[in-house]
C-alpha cells in the first residue's frame, strides 16, 4: 500500500521534502500561516509559507523504552499543535500491543503481527496454561470459544474462507485485554525466561505458516534464531499506538486552530479508548483525504497570504540551536530517563500515587531536557535532532500523565487499579489538554454528539 | 558472543573522512545497528546513520559491513569471527553526506522516469494467481538500494545518469509483467534506463535482503524483450516456428 501511494505521488508531481524536520508552526494572529523547519542534511532552516497546514506526524511511542515505534515517533505534530494553541484530547489512552518481541535485547518491542493469533496462534504461560480464557471480560465471554476444539474449528474454517458457527479463540480478545493479561501473568511469576509469555503457531502446517506469515518467519529466524514453524515465540506488551491527539473535525480534519488540520495517529477521538487492529489504515485513508480537502477549502476561502513574523522565526531558530550553546546533559541519557519514568509510572496499569510521582519526575526530566547539550556540527547530527524531539516528547508524556490522573475509571487502554471499573458518567467526556498561561491545562469536555444519520445505524 | 568488539566506523562528510575506532560491549543476538546505536548514545552522539524499522522491512540502514553491502539491522555480530574488528562504511555507489548517510536522490530521479502502473483501457480486472505471484516477487523490494550499491556499472563506472540499476529494473519488471498494465516500457528500458549496460554478473541478486531473483526474474526477461524488439529478427522468426511446432504436437 505504501509503495502504491508512493508511486502515485511521485508521478503526480507532489513535492516531497525529505529529511526535513518542522520545529514550529508560524502564526498570523489566530491563524496558522506556515511552518519553520530544518534540513537534517545541512542543518539549515527553511520557512514554508502556507494558507493551511495538515499535520500527519504519527504517534509518540518513543516515550516508552519498549515500543514498536521508530525514532521518529516523538509526538512532533501533537506538540506543534499544542504549542500553536490547539486542543489535544484522549491523551490518557495509549495502546500497548500485546505481542512484541522481547528477546534478544536489540529487537525488544518490535511488533509481532496480530495475524499470528488470527492464524490460530495460542498464548501460554511458563506452566503451559492457555491463560486467555481466564481474562475474558464477563460481558464478552459468550463471544469467544469455550473449548480449545471450538477455537481450533474457528481457525480452520476462517482460514479456509468458510462460514462457521464456532466462536473465535480467546487470544483474539481486544489488545488492551490481552496486553493486561500477559502483563499480569508475568508479574505473578508465570513468565518465560526473558519475561514474557509463549505465542505458539508451530502446531499449524509449516508451509502454511511460511506462506501466510513470511515476515514473521524471517524476523524470528534471522534475529532470534527461532523457527516459528517448530518453536514458540517469546512475546510481551509493547507501546504501539496513540489513541489521543489533536482534536480534529471528522468532516474536514480541522483542529481548533484556524488553518491547522490533522489526520491519522496524531489526531484524537477516532479510536475511542482502544483502537482495533487494522483500523488505523482505514482511518488515514478516509480522514487523510478529508483533511486534505478540508485544508484545500480553507486555503481557497482564506486566499490572502498570512503574514510572517520575523521575531517568531528568530525565536524558533534560537530555541532549536540552543543545545549547541548551553552546557548540560547528553540528550540520549535524558531520553532514557523519560522512558524510565513513563514505563514505571504511566504504563499498562496506573494508579493515583504512581501517576502523581510520574508527573513529578516528568517535570524534573523536562528541566533536564531544557538543558541538554550537544556536540558537533549542524550537519546530519542525530544528537541535536533528538534534543529538539525530546521537547515534543515531554509535552506528550506530560499530557498523557495529566489526563490519566483526571480519568478516575478504567476504560479501554486506560487501566486504573484504584478505579478498576468503567464510570458511565466519564463515557460522556473527553479529557482535553490545552496550553495556558499557567502551563498545561487539563479538563473534562463533553464528547461530541453523534450525528443523527449515524445514530440511526446503532438503533 | 560477549565481551567487547572493536568497530571501525567511517566518520566524515563530502570533503572526506576516516575510520574511527569504538569499543562496544556485545550482547547476545546483537546486530550491527545495535552497535551503531550504542556508539551514538555513549561515544559519538553526532554519528549520522539512517534507520527506521529495525526489522529488515524499511530498507533505511544500508551500509557496507566489512566491505559487503548489508542491512545493518539484519547483520548479526555472531556472524563475524570473534576478536576481530568490524568495519562499517557508507554505501560506496552514492555520494556520502555524513558518516553512514549517503545522498540517494539519484534514485528518486530515476523513479520518476518509469511511468506508473497504467491499466489497459478495456481491462477486465481479473487475473490468475500465477500472474500475481510473478509480480509479487518484485513488490517485495524494500528500496534499500544494496543492489544499486554493489552494481559495478554504478559503483565503479558512475553511470547513475544513464543506467537505472537493478532496483529499477525490478520496479519496471513489476509493471511490465503485470497482467493488467497496458503500457510498453521496452523503448524506455533500452534508452533512458540503459538496460544494455548490465552484463549479468548477478552481484545484485546476491546482496538482495528480500531474496528477489533480480537478474534471473527481472533483468534477463526485460533484456530479452529489448533484444527481441530491436536486435534479433532471426530469433523472433525461430520462436515463431517453435510456437507453430508446439501447436502442432
Amino acid at each position: 500500500m505504501i509503495r502504491t501511494l508512493q508511486e502515485r505521488g511521485v508521478h503526480q508531481g507532489i513535492d516531497v521534502f525529505m529529511e526535513c524536520t518542522v520545529v514550529g508552526l508560524l502564526k498570523d494572529g489566530d491563524r496558522v500561516g506556515g511552518a519553520i523547519a530544518y534540513w537534517r542534511e545541512t542543518g539549515r532552516f527553511v520557512i514554508f509559507r502556507a494558507k493551511a497546514v495538515v499535520l500527519a506526524t504519527g504517534g509518540y511511542g518513543k516515550a516508552w523504552k519498549v515500543t514498536s515505534n521508530s525514532w521518529e515517533y516523538t509526538g512532533d505534530g501533537h506538540a506543534l499543535a499544542y504549542e500553536a494553541g490547539a486542543e489535544l484530547i484522549d491523551m490518557e489512552f495509549f495502546q500497548f500491543h500485546p505481542t512484541g518481541m522481547i528477546w534478544p535485547p536489540g529487537v525488544m518491542g518490535i511488533l509481532i503481527t496480530e495475524a499470528v493469533r488470527g492464524e490460530g496462534g495460542v498464548l501460554t504461560n511458563s506452566k503451559g496454561e492457555r491463560f486467555m480464557w481466564k481474562y475474558l471480560p464477563d460481558n464478552k465471554r459468550k463471544e469467544f470459544a469455550e473449548t480449545p476444539e471450538e477455537s481450533q474449528k474457528w481457525v480452520d474454517m476462517v482460514v479456509a474462507g468458510k462460514q462457521t458457527d464456532a466462536r473465535r479463540p480467546p487470544e483474539l480478545s481486544t489488545r488492551d485485554n490481552v496486553a493486561r493479561a500477559i502483563y499480569t501473568e508475568v508479574k505473578e511469576g508465570r513468565g518465560t525466561p526473558h519475561g514474557g509469555v509463549w505465542l505458539d503457531i508451530s502446531f499449524q502446517d509449516s508451509d502454511r505458516v511460511k506462506k501466510k506469515l513470511p515476515s514473521m518467519y524471517h524476523q524470528f529466524k534471522d534475529l532470534a534464531d527461532v523457527d516459528i514453524t517448530k518453536q514458540p515465540m517469546e512475546v510481551g506488551p509493547t507501546a504501539h499506538y496513540a489513541m489521543g491527539g489533536i482534536r480534529a473535525d471528522p468532516d474536514s480534519g480541522a483542529s481548533t486552530v484556524p488553518g491547522l488540520f490533522a489526520a491519522g495517529e496524531c489526531t484524537g477521538g477516532m479510536h475511542g479508548a482502544n483502537r482495533l487492529g487494522g483500523n488505523s489504515l482505514s482511518d488515514l485513508v478516509v480522514f487523510g483525504r478529508r483533511a486534505g480537502m478540508g485544508a484545500a477549502d480553507f486555503a481557497k476561502q482564506n486566499a490572502q497570504w498570512p503574514s510572517v513574523n520575523e521575531d517568531e522565526i528568530q525565536n524558533h531558530v534560537h530555541r532549536a540551536i540552543a543545545p549547541f550553546e548551553r552546557s548540560g546533559e547528553d540528550p540520549y541519557a535524558v531520553h532514557s530517563a523519560l522512558q524510565d519514568v513513563m514505563g514505571k509510572y504511566v504504563g499498562i496499569f496506573r494508579n493515583e500515587r504512581d501517576l502523581e510521582e510520574g508527573l513529578r519526575q516528568l517535570l524534573s526530566v523536562r528541566q533536564r531536557i531544557e538543558n541538554t547539550h550537544v556536540e558537533g556540527s549542524v550537519l546530519f547530527n542525530p544528537g541535536w535532532h533528538l534534543a529538539r524531539d525530546l521537547e515534543n516528547l515531554a509535552v506528550c508524556a506530560e499530557a498523557t500523565c495529566r489526563a490519566a490522573l483526571l480519568r478516575k475509571e478504567s476504560r479501554g487502554a486506560h487501566s486504573r487499579t484504584d478505579f478498576p471499573k468503567e464510570d458511565a458518567k466519564l463515557a460522556k467526556v473527553n479529557m482535553s489538554v490545552k496550553k495556558s498561561q499557567e502551563g498545561m491545562a487539563v479538563s473534562a469536555t463533553p464528547c461530541p454528539q453523534m450525528p443523527d444519520e449515524l445514530r440511526k445505524l446503532f438503533e | 558472543m560477549t565481551g567487547d568488539c572493536t568497530f571501525k566506523v567511517f566518520r566524515g562528510d563530502r570533503s572526506g573522512g576516516e575510520l574511527r575506532e569504538y569499543k562496544v560491549p556485545v550482547e547476545t543476538g546483537m546486530v550491527v545497528l545495535d552497535a551503531i546505536h550504542w556508539i551514538q548514545s555513549h561515544a559519538a552522539p553526532d554519528l549520522a546513520c539512517r534507520w527506521n524499522c529495525k526489522a529488515a522491512r524499511c530498507g533505511s540502514c544500508s551500509a557496507e559491513v566489512n566491505g559487503r553491502p548489508k542491512l545493518m539491522c539484519k547483520t548479526r555480530l555472531d556472524d563475524f569471527p570473534q576478536g576481530e574488528p568490524i568495519t562499517v562504511r557508507p554505501m560506496k555507489a552514492f555520494p556520502v553526506l555524513k558518516d553512514l548517510v549517503t545522498d540517494v536522490s539519484s534514485n528518486y530521479a530515476m523513479a520518476k522516469k518509469i511511468p506508473a502502473f497504467t491499466p489497459q483501457p478495456d481491462a477486465a480486472w481479473k487475473w490468475y494467481q500465477n500472474d500475481i505471484d510473478r509480480v509479487q516477487e518484485f513488490r517485495k523490494c524494500i528500496q534499500c538500494f544494496l543492489c544499486q550499491d554493489v552494481c559495478h556499472v554504478l559503483r565503479e563506472h558512475n553511470k547513475h545518469a544513464v543506467f537505472a540499476g537493478p532496483a529499477f529494473f525490478v520496479s519496471a519488471a513489476a509493471l511490465e509483467m503485470h497482467p493488467i498494465d497496458g503500457l510498453d516500457r521496452t523503448p524506455l528500458l533500452k534508452e533512458a534506463l540503459g538496460i544494455g549496460y548490465c552484463n549479468i554478473t548477478k552481484c545484485c541478486t546476491e546482496v538482495c535482503p528480500e531474496d528477489i531473483h533480480i537478474t534471473d526474474n527481472a533483468i534477463i526477461p526485460l533484456k530479452e524483450r529489448v533484444v527481441d524488439r530491436y536486435y534479433d529478427p532471426l530469433l523472433r522468426l525461430w520462436r515463431k516456428i517453435r510456437r507453430l511446432r508446439a501447436g502442432a504436437t
